[in-house]
């Protein structure tokens, strides 16, 4: 029972969903709505979840005293800050929730993704290194990329005598566009069509009840 | 002699270019058909607009009552080339009348037209998806047959999967946990679906070995899921005392509070072996980066083709795309799964096959006619709308 009732539940959203796409006759509509109605529905739900499991588990962690329980305290007050504020006074402009989110919470979503900055810089020095030929291919287009994104790599281009008149004044950009259009896009679509099909297979296999595994064993 | 010719034509071209410009544009070819591929109960009234700048101040659609009279179902902007009626019944035939409006008057009336509206079983434009869906779903059900009838499938080795064993026996003989992550987004994503299949195989491996697991998540739904996998995972492997349900928790749905979370945990906890499995966008190479810093294998995957030179670079395995997908199959060995990953690679190959033919039908298109049929025929296979 346990097993059999989330396998037909899973069959039967499933195949409405997948019936909806290529029927537009009713009732296939309704019944596919009604499907992604119940998913917002019990997601919405389940951030309750989400916040009882936030807190007992940082809870848990103040009273047993476990390693590093002192920043606890931190996502605690953190979470209640927000949370109190935003339930006395609302989420709109002008209140506290709104002056914690754009002075708080922004600046360190933004101090964060900054930090992309240098983690791209470190990848792509151990990326870029020409240990071998293929390594030294990848170190070359990126460079002609980089160069052909910026100005500067025109200006070069055009500072060698008989560029700026030759039939391609704008060779480096060319270049780098060529890299991204040609090059990339190929290889882009190859993994996107890989990708889908290996969408679609494994929905096949949950709907059809031959991938188990995420019910928890049970090949 | 000439060039004063032409200078004289000018005020006269000048004069005939203004009169055309200024030539009120109204409504023309108005027709009137049932509104494809639904479920009925709609008619798509189009029309196109006549050459000139001055445009109506608007358009009006009007719709015969069943007591003979006009009704009004719409207002369009002067510029507008259609409208859609709804709330109509099915089988039963509507008439319309289209009115162009300046300066407060009708300035022009437009049919009648009329349409009947019905329900269609088939949507026109979907059918090369449902042929492709055909195609795929029978080489999978084939070979699924014949993994149950025990035939050897073979499967190309996925350095990223073969691994997982080596990153679990690594996490267990230094005494430090696993850390899995799953991704940012939803289950409603079916990235995050086959990460929790490969969280349960990854679970089941961490349950043999004893090292304890993490899995901190970024949605409530997908704790729940992460939970009751784990859960299912320790119980089957005969190690449900070594479940710790605090181990598999919710930090945030902020992306970046969720990257600065975990990167708080790579830090803290210094995992062994991470698993980077699921959807991941501008977090990915933050993430990847802070765990290569605390020396952990590292084991990522993703569909996200933008997401992927980053992982290659920050990661020691990657999983691309499909090999993802792949990967239950793969780590289960199970003749059922296995089918149905050979399956899938022989529909690639044909869908393959179906691309190359595309590209040469189109290539010698302009030489030969009949090439450029079949290259549009494939073209109407592939397209979905």
């Amino acid at each position: 029972m346990r097993l059999y009732v989330p396998l037909a539940i899973t069959f039967i959203a499933g195949m409405i969903m997948i019936l909806e796409f290529f029927i537009p006759h009713q009732p296939f509509p309704t019944l596919g709505d009604g499907v992604k109605d119940w998913y917002t529905i019990v997601a919405s739900s389940a951030i309750f979840l989400g916040v009882l499991n936030l807190l007992r588990v940082h809870l848990k962690k103040i009273a047993r005293r476990r390693k590093h329980w002192r920043y606890s305290p931190v996502t605690i007050i953190g979470f209640l800050s927000m949370f109190i504020t935003g339930v006395a006074w609302g989420v709109t402009e002008e209140t506290p929730f709104y002056y914690l989110f754009n002075e708080m919470v922004v600046p360190m979503g933004a101090t964060m993704f900054s930090l992309l900055a240098f983690f791209v810089a470190s990848a792509a020095f151990r990326a870029f290194r020409a240990s071998n030929w293929r390594a030294s291919l990848l170190l070359a287009s990126a460079f002609l990329v980089m160069l052909g994104r910026v100005p500067i790599g025109d200006i070069i281009w055009r500072w060698i005598p008989g560029a700026a008149e030759s039939s391609h004044p704008y060779l480096v950009s060319e270049i780098a566009e060529w890299i991204m259009q040609v090059p990339n896009m190929a290889g882009q679509r190859a993994i996107l069509i890989g990708a889908a099909m290996g969408v679609v297979a494994t929905s096949l296999r949950m709907i059809f009840g031959i991938e188990r595994s995420y019910l928890g064993g049970g090949d | 002699m000439k060039i004063r010719t032409f200078s004289a034509m000018i005020p006269a071209v000048l004069l005939i270019a203004a009169a055309v410009a200024a030539q009120p544009v109204t409504v023309e070819n108005l027709e009137a058909q049932d509104s494809p591929d639904d479920a009925g109960g709609a008619v798509e009234l189009l029309w196109s607009l006549s050459e000139g700048t001055d445009f109506p101040d608007s358009i009006t659609v009007l719709r015969r009552a069943p007591d003979g009279s006009m009704e009004l179902v719409g207002t369009k902007p002067g510029v507008s080339t259609g409208h859609v009626d709804t709330g109509l019944e099915n089988g039963r035939e509507y008439g319309y009348l289209v009115r162009v409006h300046r300066g407060g008057e009708v300035a022009a009336e437009h049919g009648p037209v009329s349409a009947v509206p019905a329900a269609q079983w088939l949507h026109s434009k979907r059918w090369g998806m449902l042929l492709i869906l055909i195609v795929l779903a029978g080489f999978i059900l084939y070979f699924i047959e014949q993994g149950k009838k025990g035939k050897e499938l073979y499967i190309r080795q996925i350095a990223g999967l073969a691994a997982v064993d080596d990153a679990v026996g690594r996490a267990t003989e230094m005494g430090r946990p696993v850390l899995y992550v799953p991704g940012i987004m939803d289950m409603d994503n079916i990235q995050t679906i086959a990460s929790m299949v490969i969280l349960g195989r990854v679970a089941a491996r961490t349950a043999k070995f004893g090292s304890p697991l993490l899995v901190p998540v970024s949605k409530s739904v997908v704790l729940s899921v992460s939970q009751e996998v784990v859960k299912e995972a320790y119980l089957e492997a005969g190690r449900p005392d070594a479940y710790q349900s605090d181990n598999i928790f919710y930090l945030t749905d902020d992306q970046f509070g969720y990257a600065a979370g975990v990167d708080g945990i790579m830090v803290r906890e210094r995992p062994a072996a991470i698993f980077l499995l699921g959807t991941f966008y501008a977090e990915s190479l933050i993430l990847a980066e802070t765990g290569r810093s605390v020396g952990a294998i590292q084991i990522a995957g993703t569909a996200m083709p933008s997401q992927l030179p980053f992982f290659i670079a920050a990661c020691d395995y990657t999983l691309i795309g499909e090999e993802l997908f792949a990967a239950s199959a793969y780590l289960s060995r199970e003749p059922k799964l296995l089918g149905s990953l050979k399956g899938q690679d022989v529909a690639k190959l044909f869908f393959i096959a179906v691309i190359v033919l595309g590209v040469l039908a189109f290539t010698l298109g302009d030489l030969w006619e009949p090439a450029n049929e079949v290259a549009g025929f494939i073209r109407s296979l592939t397209r979905v709308e």
